[in-house]
């Protein structure tokens, strides 16, 4: 069991001619993901590793069934891409990219939206599902095993970190969600947490959290009410001065929103145990699944 | 980016938001030449730093001779760490009332925020919640005139002068969208001409980074130290603390989890470096050498490799110390794709490399500052 991506999960790749689009169709065909078709409106006739290119998404669709986008078209594009796949009638967008402007990114959500559509990142390493051999990204092969975990993650590396951890200590994963590392994402802690809350084979879930917005904040008010699983979580950006962007978008503290402080206490204060350092999640868990 | 306060108005009068309709001079000359047309006026220093006007950079002229002078005296003035190049000479109004109006990018919600107030003229911030009006637009519709006229009835505007508000945030509206902005502020939106006319006597416009790239047409201003400016040019995250121990890692969460990392065990980061997922060896080696070049007490470099290939990393260091030499210690910690080839390349190179995250952090402290510290 899993959630969002399964063995069912019949994916395309917008952009797979690129060099990005070529080498992680490579990687994740190698995990045992059912990649069945990409897409090139110029290359459409050719194959990436044995996986035929068409012209566009609607094509793809109708020839293979597809029903989730893996998407490694340049910034500039992506609002195009998207819309072209939800219109097309694709339920699972994850977009890769960063640098989309926010605001095709909010055009984007508001017609996913409009048409029931589980839209991922942007800006986002994807989606795993190990035990479902599903990958929808760029996170490493090797450090994910099948198991009860659920991992929701801000950040990329540092989820690879904790991924790997976990999994050396024997704690595998039904699904890790990369949410993006920008202001406006598809999919967020919340909604992560209503999943794995109610998927039957996550029996705990990982939060990696970050400085800058309220996501964390609304993530402790949902987890207080609804969520009876064990919840754990690291937070980054403990020692980030005030007014500095870290990288990522969303990652700044401006006035007293989005601390680390504020973060600490409403995850203490809806009893989710918070790791000071990202390997002693691995602590928390054993605890956890005791 | 943000717009200097002339190109804000600017961008406000070609959407039909009024402004003082100021002029822009970079000699005391053109000031004098505008305060003739203008009359009395400010002279306000365009620079991208708050507090300018208790800085010195805003100052009032009554007379053409007055306005030389006193641009005289802004222009090549060093406010902040920004040295002045232009002044822009305002006419001086007499305001009746301040208000506020601004749109932003509503993360939560996915969809642009106004905020509205009849308290307008100092930080938005400070003023109580229940004093703005906040409204969401649907980006797929856009802001529909009827949303104004009930912001406008509600800060207390009627008749002409929420017809004038009516305009003016509507076409605020069609600027934040045409120029990809993410923030657009009137700040104070101020009535004069004894209460018949609203004027944006002042405003903030703030252009998206990642949408630049379809508008060539504003100048670009880079912030930041020099040092942020260079290793920025390579294309990589970067933001100078006020630590001493220099910092490398790959992705962003990554690199904030390292400097914590770090602090946890008394080590003082120097600076934040996004090495980037899968940049090659070349600017991963210039952002070595940049670090290098701020003359830290210790360097840590923590990969954890997915798309980066730690083996490059490893040659990027190499190559460094081999053009250059490495004159402060270094503690690398390597794990995952490509990691044995790279920790055997360091060590060809007389390099140890770590696997566990939290000792390489205490041996880069103690690198840094000897043992025990």
């Amino acid at each position: 069991m899993a959630v969002i991506v399964d063995r069912n999960t019949r994916v395309i790749v917008q952009g797979i001619t690129g060099s990005q689009g070529q080498f992680h169709t490579g990687q994740m065909l190698a995990f045992g993901t059912n990649i069945v078709g990409g897409v090139n409106f110029k290359k459409a006739g050719s194959e990436v590793h044995g996986v035929p290119v068409f012209a566009t998404v609607h094509e793809a669709v109708e020839k293979t069934g597809a029903n989730a986008s893996v998407m490694f078209v340049p910034a500039p594009g992506v609002k195009d891409a998207a819309f072209e796949a939800i219109h097309a009638g694709i339920k699972v967008l994850v977009l890769i990219p960063e640098h989309v402007p926010t605001q095709e990114t909010m055009e984007i959500m508001a017609y996913a939206k409009q048409h029931g559509v589980r839209v991922i990142g942007p800006n986002t390493f994807g989606i795993i599902s190990p035990g479902e051999k599903c990958k929808m990204g760029i996170m490493p092969n090797h450090i994910y095993k099948p198991g009860p975990v659920g991992i929701v993650a801000r950040s990329g590396t540092l989820s690879y970190e904790i991924a790997y951890n976990l999994s050396n200590a024997g704690f595998g994963q039904t699904t890790v969600i990369g949410m993006g590392g920008d202001r406006v994402i598809g999919t967020n802690f919340v909604d992560a947490l209503e999943l794995f809350n109610a998927d039957p084979a996550t029996e705990a879930i990982v939060m990696v959290g970050e400085i800058g917005g309220i996501q964390e904040e609304l993530a402790a008010e949902y987890i207080k009410e609804h969520v009876r699983k064990p919840v754990v979580a690291y937070l980054a950006g403990k020692s980030a001065p005030p007014g500095k962007r870290m990288g990522h978008a969303g990652a700044i503290i401006e006035g007293n929103r989005g601390t680390y402080q504020s973060k600490v206490e409403a995850l203490t204060a809806a009893g989710v145990k918070v790791a000071a350092l990202p390997w002693e999640i691995v602590d928390l868990m054993r605890e956890a699944l005791k | 980016m943000k717009l200097y306060e002339y190109l804000a108005k600017q961008m406000f009068a070609e959407h039909g938001v009024p402004t003082g309709n100021g002029i822009v001079c970079t000699t005391p000359e053109e000031a004098e030449e505008a305060a003739r047309k203008i009359g009395p006026c400010a002279v306000k220093a365009q620079v991208l730093v708050g507090g300018r006007g208790k800085a010195g950079g805003i100052k009032l002229a009554n007379t053409p001779e007055e306005a030389r002078e006193r641009a005289r005296e802004i222009l090549g003035m060093n406010l902040k760490g920004y040295i002045v190049d232009k002044v822009l000479v305002d006419p001086q109004i007499k305001i009746e009332k301040e208000y506020y109006v601004s749109i932003t990018l509503d993360g939560m919600a996915k969809k642009p925020l106004i905020m509205a107030s009849a308290y307008g003229g100092v930080e938005i911030e400070s003023v109580p919640h229940d004093k703005i009006v906040f409204e969401h637009v649907d980006i797929a519709t856009g802001l529909l005139p009827f949303q104004a006229r009930e912001i406008a009835r509600k800060i207390g505007l009627a008749g002409d002068l929420a017809d004038q508000f009516t305009k003016i945030l509507v076409g605020l509206y069609k600027a934040f969208r045409k120029y990809d902005a993410e923030l657009v502020e009137i700040n104070p939106l101020a009535l004069t001409d004894n209460g018949t006319r609203l004027i944006a006597a002042d405003g903030r416009f703030n252009v998206e980074d990642d949408a630049l790239f379809r508008h060539p047409e504003f100048p670009r201003v880079e912030e930041g130290t020099e040092l942020e400016k260079k290793v920025r040019a390579i294309g990589l995250a970067f933001v100078q603390l006020d630590g001493d121990i220099a910092v490398m890692a790959n992705g962003a969460g990554m690199a904030m989890g390292t400097l914590d990392t770090l602090a946890y065990y008394g080590g003082r980061p120097a600076n934040f470096l996004d090495a980037g997922g899968g940049s090659g060896v070349e600017p991963t080696a210039q952002a070595f050498d940049a670090l290098l070049g701020t003359k830290p007490k210790a360097i840590f470099v923590n990969i954890f490799g997915g798309i980066t290939r730690c083996d490059l990393v490893a040659e990027a260091i190499v190559q460094v110390k081999k053009a250059k030499g490495i004159d402060v210690p270094l503690v690398v910690r390597m794990v995952g794709t490509n990691d044995v080839r790279g920790r055997e390349i360091l060590a060809e190179a007389g390099i140890q490399a770590y696997t566990d995250m939290g000792e390489a952090a205490k041996a880069a402290v103690e690198a840094a500052y000897g043992k025990g510290a």
